[in-house]
């Protein structure tokens, strides 16, 4: 296309186009995943908990986030009276974009991604941390104590969770030697068992825990515990703002769940004994790789939602500080001693 | 004339959010415009080739430390906050401190002199990566600095500790 487009335009124009059409298939194939992830997540439980989920909108009931999405987007905008109205404009924004522009930097097959950047690790947790000032200030902007306690909560365990994910990726860095996330998949490639989950299975263990308490998940969902704060947060946006919340929170569900495909599970490729076995799975495209192991994360994230009770507050700070760090502090501690010892036997 | 143009851009910015940050009456509006200023400063990095710094600054001072002043400053009693004046009594003197200060660096200004470029140059640095090169020079030629800051850092922890504790009853 490139080439098509070189013909009759300047080759400055011709990058910027192709950047741009990149983005926009990446935010509309993003977010209709972010749709039908509702879907497959009420269709998932319903089963587990037998019952059908739903099927009355349109075959199987696919249409149903279609509809979801129509309803929201014409309910009434309800903003409390003695908001802070330019903070509870901006928070839900603030939210939505940390979450999508992660997506930026996510290689979804071997040479697509919009932003091939060396700190491409680096990146994510930044904008996962941008995320915590979303929730902070619906809580606080919204003046409601259920949002207020919602915010405070999440907010404090939002952060002593990301501490734990990034340690726990340090492992990955130091084996692949790198932050640039194309090259960690590559770096896995080379590797006898194709997968980072193998050695680093402390570092696997801890960032799964993790990730569920950075997108708010059962068993770690606290900040929206119905029974004692309504919906926590955002209980009083209404209307497309509480939208851009839930679409926020899918979107960093995916973003999970790529972070976990891309730097353990071996990304867009399958390790080598698989395609030594059977030659033929290497004309499967790297896309189906991926998406399938993304796919299965996210079934993980619903299992266990359909599974296990809620945690206590105390009981999840406790988990976070005292056990998860100090693993994460350990893996570290073997990954970089073995690595030295590999180096000085070479 | 395009990065002088950038230069510009981030340099008048970033005084105009300081400006807004100290001015505001509500302590959650000067934070959130501490954060935009934030988001100037890694710019600022990543226009001088430093990404490392750059993520970093986001991370650290956006994602950690400010969302900690949030904290605290949700905490405070707003409605007794909107009332005080911003700043002191004796704020001219420090205005008079600090022009001075100003002056006095501008006067300075005159005699700088570029220091001798080292190995470091732009075009190793996008080769090797700054995270590499960077990580390179701290853990080898100024190991010895990273350890002192290393352990005042631990002695800060330390002492947080022991303040927080409560006294155990023997």
């Amino acid at each position: 296309m490139s080439a098509f487009l070189g013909a009759f335009l300047p080759p400055f124009i011709v990058q910027l186009v192709i950047i741009l059409l990149k983005i926009a298939v990446v935010i509309a194939i993003g977010l209709l995943h972010v749709a039908y992830a509702t879907y497959w997540e009420r269709k998932v439980i319903g089963h587990m908990q037998v019952r059908l989920g739903p099927r009355e909108v349109g075959p199987f009931g696919l249409l149903q986030p279609i509809a979801d999405g129509v309803k929201l987007f014409f309910k009434e905008d309800i903003i409390p009276a003695n908001a802070d109205k330019p903070l509870f404009y901006l928070s839900p924004v603030i939210f939505f974009i940390a979450a999508i522009s992660s997506l930026s930097v996510i290689p979804f097959f071997e040479s697509f991604v919009i932003a091939d950047i060396n700190i491409g690790l680096l990146f994510l947790f930044a904008m996962s941390s941008l995320g915590a000032y979303g929730i902070v200030l619906s809580g606080w902007s919204s003046n409601s104590k259920y949002a207020f306690l919602g915010g405070l909560r999440s907010a404090s365990q939002v952060i002593s969770y990301e501490i734990s994910m990034g340690l726990s990726l340090v492992g990955v860095m130091l084996m692949a030697g790198s932050l640039n996330l194309s090259d960690i998949v590559r770096a896995q490639h080379q590797y006898p068992t194709g997968m980072f989950a193998v050695p680093q299975f402390i570092g696997f263990f801890v960032f799964v825990v993790s990730a569920f308490a950075e997108t708010n998940r059962l068993p770690f969902d606290l900040p929206e515990a119905e029974s004692e704060l309504v919906a926590g947060y955002f209980t009083e946006y209404s209307g497309f703002r509480f939208a851009l919340f839930f679409l926020g929170e899918y979107t960093g569900m995916i973003i999970m769940s790529s972070i976990s495909s891309i730097c353990f599970l071996g990304g867009w490729t399958i390790p080598r004994f698989v395609t030594d076995l059977l030659p033929f799975l290497n004309y499967v495209p790297g896309i189906l790789w991926f998406l399938l192991k993304v796919y299965c994360f996210m079934f993980f994230f619903y299992w266990v939602r359909a599974t296990l009770p809620r945690y206590r507050y105390d009981q999840l700070m406790a988990i976070g500080w005292k056990l998860l760090i100090p693993l994460s502090l350990l893996n570290i501690v073997i990954t970089a001693i073995v690595k030295i010892w590999f180096r000085g036997m070479a | 004339m395009i990065s002088q143009l950038f230069f510009g851009y981030f340099a008048a910015v970033i005084i105009i959010l300081s400006l807004l940050v100290v001015t505001r009456k509500n302590p959650v509006h000067s934070v959130m415009w501490m954060l935009l200023m934030f988001f100037h400063i890694a710019g600022m990095y990543l226009f001088l080739n430093a990404e490392f710094i750059a993520a970093i600054q986001v991370i650290v001072y956006a994602g950690a430390i400010l969302v900690l002043f949030l904290f605290v400053v949700l905490l405070l009693n707003l409605r007794e906050e909107l009332q005080t004046n911003r700043f002191i009594g004796s704020w001219p003197a420090g205005l008079v401190i600090a022009a001075s200060l100003l002056l006095s660096m501008i006067a300075a200004l005159r005699s700088f002199v570029p220091g001798p470029s080292g190995p470091y140059t732009i075009a190793l640095i996008e080769k090797e990566t700054h995270t590499r090169v960077l990580g390179q020079v701290l853990y080898t030629e100024y190991l010895f600095p990273f350890e002192i800051a290393s352990l005042i850092l631990l002695v800060a922890i330390i002492g947080a500790i022991v303040l927080a504790k409560k006294k155990v009853r023997s």
